[in-house]
């Protein structure tokens, strides 16, 4: 019991750190997928005067994915009556050349008035569409979310610093007797320490261990695969090797910096 | 006769304004037995203090087993410590230790071998009569017996130097003749320096030794 309670007050302040954090990672890993997602039922629409080269365009802009012309015969078929074959042809031939282009990445409404710029540095192109207000819209609803969370993350990181050097100071009072004992004895620091430091590294794989518990549950939930689904994105909730890594050694971190404030701010009593 | 303890001019303060020792002159022969005796208040404690080196001179040099003290550096202070034996009046034992790795403290910041320091600690136990009472924590013990753990690891690094304030200072008879017995066995036989601080000097001393006395800050031997 008494182990227990030793333990207990670090891990929960770890453990809440590493929720934020891999919460934090899982909602940006949505931002991306539903940005990928949207880039790719994203297009421009360009009016040019003559042909596009693709590669040409390709190379000097790095965002577009693919370039795709636009058949005219639908606009034709409907002034078709009435006007003869031979007009027909010289109408195609007239008629400026429309193209899709995709682009590799959603892109800031920034980014977008940049791309625009670009192209309409061709003097060919005499027309570029980017559905910016419908596009503006959903780039700022995702922006408000990914605040909003970023918003919540910090406010549970400051909460769960302040938890943390509570609990510093209790350690500071705890570990202060037997570090002042064993220092009249002529313990090196690493020594008077060790202890301490043994406490946090155990901490931090506890906590560690919980997170990897709970979040490898939570990447095999078919609840939580779902509402994923349901908003046409697939998200790795937890990567094994990546975010475990991450997490272990955000717990290492953590918990060693506790132990080494604790250790420079001893002093011995006279 | 090489001398483990030199202090000149030696002056001792918790602050600027209040000069505790002012510069006091003294030396301590090594393996000699001596009683620092002084009214409360008069600077004994904190004499003894700064022999560990927990406070530094002010003023004056002070030189503990070839190490001098003002302004020493940790590791060197460190170094100095690991051969002191020190008897605190409040015993200074980790409460969240068994008696037996209380007193295995000195003899593990010493890197002594696990078998010799089991040994060591299990011939100490039965000097101090707590033998059966090894695995108890200290505050499940009375203030003799915690005296007598804290004895125990003063002795179990065989120390050039004993320091020990009020050793038995609000003991019961069997822990007091227990302790000085310990102190005048390690003396004797091991000729180590001991140096007691404390308000009565014990009538029953089987062996010789030096009376120091402090008083208005200065430090005199008695004759």
């Amino acid at each position: 019991m008494k182990s227990f309670k030793n333990h207990i007050s670090l891990v929960i302040a770890l453990v809440s750190i590493l929720f934020s954090l891999q919460i934090f990672t899982i909602v940006d890993r949505s931002i991306d997928a539903y940005k990928e997602n949207l880039a790719k039922n994203y297009s421009l629409v360009i009016v040019s005067q003559k042909t596009v080269q693709n590669k040409d365009m390709l190379n000097k802009i790095k965002e577009l994915a693919s370039i795709e012309e636009l058949s005219p015969d639908s606009v034709i078929q409907k002034l078709n009556t009435g006007i003869s074959q031979k007009n027909i042809e010289l109408l195609k031939v007239t008629l400026p050349k429309f193209y899709k282009f995709k682009l590799k990445k959603y892109p800031t409404p920034a980014k977008l008035e940049k791309i625009k710029k670009l192209l309409l540095q061709y003097p060919y192109i005499t027309k570029v569409e980017t559905f910016s207000n419908t596009h503006d819209t959903t780039y700022k609803l995702l922006l408000l979310f990914k605040n909003v969370i970023s918003v919540l993350a910090v406010l549970i990181l400051l909460v769960t610093i302040l938890l943390i050097f509570k609990e510093l100071r209790i350690w500071q009072f705890k570990h202060y007797e037997r570090m002042n004992i064993m220092g009249l004895f002529g313990a090196p620091t690493w020594l008077r320490s060790a202890v301490l430091f043994r406490l946090s590294i155990v901490d931090a794989f506890i906590a560690f261990g919980i997170s990897f518990v709970v979040f490898s549950y939570f990447s095999s939930s078919i609840w939580i695969a779902e509402q994923f689904e349901n908003i046409g994105i697939s998200v790795v909730v937890f990567d094994k090797i990546y975010d475990s890594l991450l997490m272990l050694g955000v717990s290492i971190v953590v918990s060693i910096l506790l132990a080494s404030f604790i250790v420079l701010g001893h002093k011995e009593e006279v | 006769m090489d001398k483990v303890i030199i202090a000149e001019n030696l002056s001792l303060a918790y602050s600027k304004d209040e000069t505790i020792i002012n510069k006091a002159n003294f030396s301590i022969d090594s393996g000699s037995f001596v009683f620092i005796t002084g009214a409360s208040g008069s600077g004994k404690s904190t004499l003894l203090k700064s022999l560990y080196g927990s406070l530094k001179p002010i003023e004056g040099s002070l030189v503990v087993g070839g190490v001098e003290l003002r302004g020493v550096a940790n590791a060197k202070l460190n170094f100095l410590r690991k051969h002191l034996g020190i008897v605190f009046q409040d015993y200074k034992l980790v409460k969240e230790w068994t008696i037996e790795k209380n007193i295995m403290l000195p003899l593990i910041i010493n890197g002594y071998e696990k078998s010799i320091i089991q040994s060591q600690v299990d011939s100490l136990l039965k000097h101090v009569r707590l033998k059966h009472q090894s695995g108890k924590y200290p505050l499940e013990l009375s203030g003799g017996e915690q005296q007598r753990v804290a004895m125990a690891r003063a002795l179990a690094h065989n120390p050039i130097l004993i320091l020990a304030d009020e050793p038995t200072g609000n003991l019961d008879d069997y822990s007091s003749q227990l302790i000085w017995n310990l102190l005048e066995g390690a003396n004797e036989q091991l000729k180590t320096t001991v140096i007691v601080v404390t308000h009565h000097i014990p009538e029953a001393m089987k062996i010789e030794y030096k009376h120091y006395h402090i008083e208005f800050g200065d430090i005199h031997e008695v004759i």
